[in-house]
């Protein structure tokens, strides 16, 4: 691999030196290293570009570690990664994601991810972005997540975007079967001209199951944040949205909350707050010592940490 | 004798296109001391407090801290010069852990024992609470100890307490009071608390009552209580004619 995709994998993925488990490495569109591990079994897609991701059942302790970057403009990666999760089994899959210009073209990565988490198996899913280089070639990462939850499966997902990333636009969509249980956290920043998307459907079918949905963002400079949320609630269940999002500069957010309740005994609730940072958060700070400069970047910090 | 940590000469504020808050006020604080500023609701002891801190600016006057003039000096400056303040209504954080902001306030990494004995000052079980977020989680009094702990981790010249009582069950309340005694013996520094409490003012070394923004009487506490005392007794405000001496 590229010294940019070693830089990169530092950044999005904290994949050891000599990791014996199983992992795969995406370059610019190619496989730079790929490692099955004796319960995870990792293989390329036979009728698209990805990989299939077969964890056995009961599997546990086991980090799956499947970066992509793009170290150059004029890419346009397109993946489709399916990971099958064994019933009972219980993993984490970090799947970080760096794309980088130097010169004028665009540099993209759309990484199409469906999870299908078998009966009581358990996944931490971590998501990184970020995007790098002096060119003026936009970056752009496109992350879709189609999420199957069996009984009792509970899929823990926690996606950042650090900076850089010029648009995004992400699609989730999720479907719990009973007793299922998703968590999502999501933390977004954006600046100068950037724009970000975010898109979550829950749809809950069985009863019992919960999904708490947590967006986290701040927008600074004159760029611009959408999200927009549906959970649907068909089964007796328990549903939370917030979005929580701080303006800093000329930043601009649109949240468009959505919550369908189609069972009487479904219970969805959402939060939003859009702001800039309060006064009295910076004075108690600035009481502290810290300039308003640093009184607001350490709340910013702490606010998407 | 020790020499003045505070000398506020002539100051006014009013609310913004409202009445004076605080006329015309004089005071002046010893170093070393526990002071309590005590008073009716509306008098200007928090607004006092905030002048003080940089909080809120005046509209005239002069505040000294250590002789030298702090009046145009910002809140960020005055708090590198020593001067620390509890906030009344505690402020909230999404994202910042109470290990965070007493490490803000201490200006620096703070060991679990270091943590563990500031929150202990409160009344707060350090466990429960150094990696929690100071937000909507925490109930009014456990964010209230928490505001309070920040002030304590900052060892300040100056700490100015608006209020601590306020939201504090019984309990907390007398480990607090005995943290404040427990800070006037062991720490260098003036402890400026505004308070109602009679627990409070009886540890007092001075007391100063303000009423319609001014000073109306101060001294050291065996002067001043039983005349409070006394005027409590008789259902009786420090603005009546007469009430102070």
């Amino acid at each position: 691999m590229n010294h940019i995709t070693q830089q990169l994998l530092q950044i999005v993925s904290d994949l050891p030196d000599n990791f014996r488990g199983a992992f795969n490495i995406r370059e610019d569109g190619q496989c730079a290293g790929r490692q099955s591990s004796d319960h995870v079994r990792i293989e390329s897609k036979t009728d698209a570009p990805g990989l299939v991701i077969q964890v056995e059942p009961g599997t546990r302790g086991e980090t799956v570690y499947i970066p992509a970057c793009v170290t150059h403009g004029d890419v346009d990666d397109l993946v489709y990664n399916d990971f099958f999760i064994g019933e009972n089994a219980d993993v984490v899959v970090v799947a970080g994601c760096g794309v980088h210009t130097d010169d004028d073209s665009e540099a993209r990565h759309n990484g199409i991810h469906r999870f299908f988490l078998g009966n009581g198996s358990h996944v931490v899913y971590r998501e990184k972005h970020i995007g790098t280089g002096k060119g003026a070639g936009a970056k752009r990462i496109d992350p879709v997540t189609d999420i199957v939850l069996g009984e009792d499966a509970v899929l823990e997902m926690d996606t950042v975007q650090l900076s850089g990333v010029d648009s995004t636009t992400r699609k989730t969509t999720a479907t719990l079967s009973a007793r299922a249980r998703l968590v999502v956290r999501e933390r977004l920043l954006t600046d100068g001209d950037e724009t970000a998307r975010s898109e979550f459907e829950v749809t809950v079918t069985g009863d019992d199951a919960a999904v708490d949905l947590v967006s986290r963002s701040v927008a600074k400079g004159r760029s611009h944040q959408e999200f927009v949320s549906v959970i649907k609630g068909q089964a007796r269940c328990t549903g939370h949205s917030e979005c929580d999002a701080i303006l800093a500069d000329e930043g601009t957010v649109v949240a468009l909350p959505g919550l369908e309740a189609a069972h009487p005994d479904a219970a969805l609730i959402h939060e939003a707050a859009i702001g800039k940072i309060a006064g009295e958060q910076l004075l108690k700070l600035r009481t502290l010592g810290l300039t308003e400069e640093e009184a607001e970047a350490r709340i910013i910090d702490g606010f998407l940490k | 004798m020790k020499q003045d940590i505070l000398n506020i000469q002539h100051l006014c504020w009013q609310v913004p296109g409202g009445g004076e808050v605080i006329r015309d006020l004089d005071l002046s604080l010893q170093d070393g001391k526990l002071v309590v500023v005590t008073g009716p609701n509306g008098g200007g002891k928090s607004t006092l407090a905030k002048l003080i801190a940089g909080v809120e600016t005046p509209a005239s006057g002069r505040i000294f801290l250590n002789g030298a003039d702090i009046t145009d000096l910002d809140v960020t400056r005055r708090a590198r010069l020593g001067i620390g303040f509890a906030f009344q209504q505690p402020v909230r954080f999404k994202g910042l852990t109470v290990r965070d902001l007493l490490e803000l306030a201490a200006g620096g990494r703070l060991t679990e024992g270091e943590l563990c004995a500031l929150l202990g000052k409160v009344g707060l079980c350090a466990n429960e609470y150094i990696d929690r977020e100071m937000n909507a989680s925490l109930s009014g009094g456990e964010a209230k100890r928490i505001e309070i702990a920040t002030v304590l981790a900052r060892g300040a010249q100056l700490s100015i307490f608006d209020e601590p009582e306020a939201g504090i069950d019984l309990w907390s309340f007398a480990r607090l009071v005995e943290t404040f005694e427990e800070l006037r013996r062991t720490q260098r520094g003036t402890l400026l608390i505004i308070s109602h409490q009679e627990r409070i003012l009886s540890i007092a070394d001075e007391i100063i009552v303000i009423a319609d923004g001014r000073v109306r009487a101060s001294g050291p506490r065996a002067e001043i209580l039983p005349t409070l005392l006394a005027d409590e007794h008789a259902m009786r405000c420090p603005l009546e004619k007469g009430a102070r001496r």
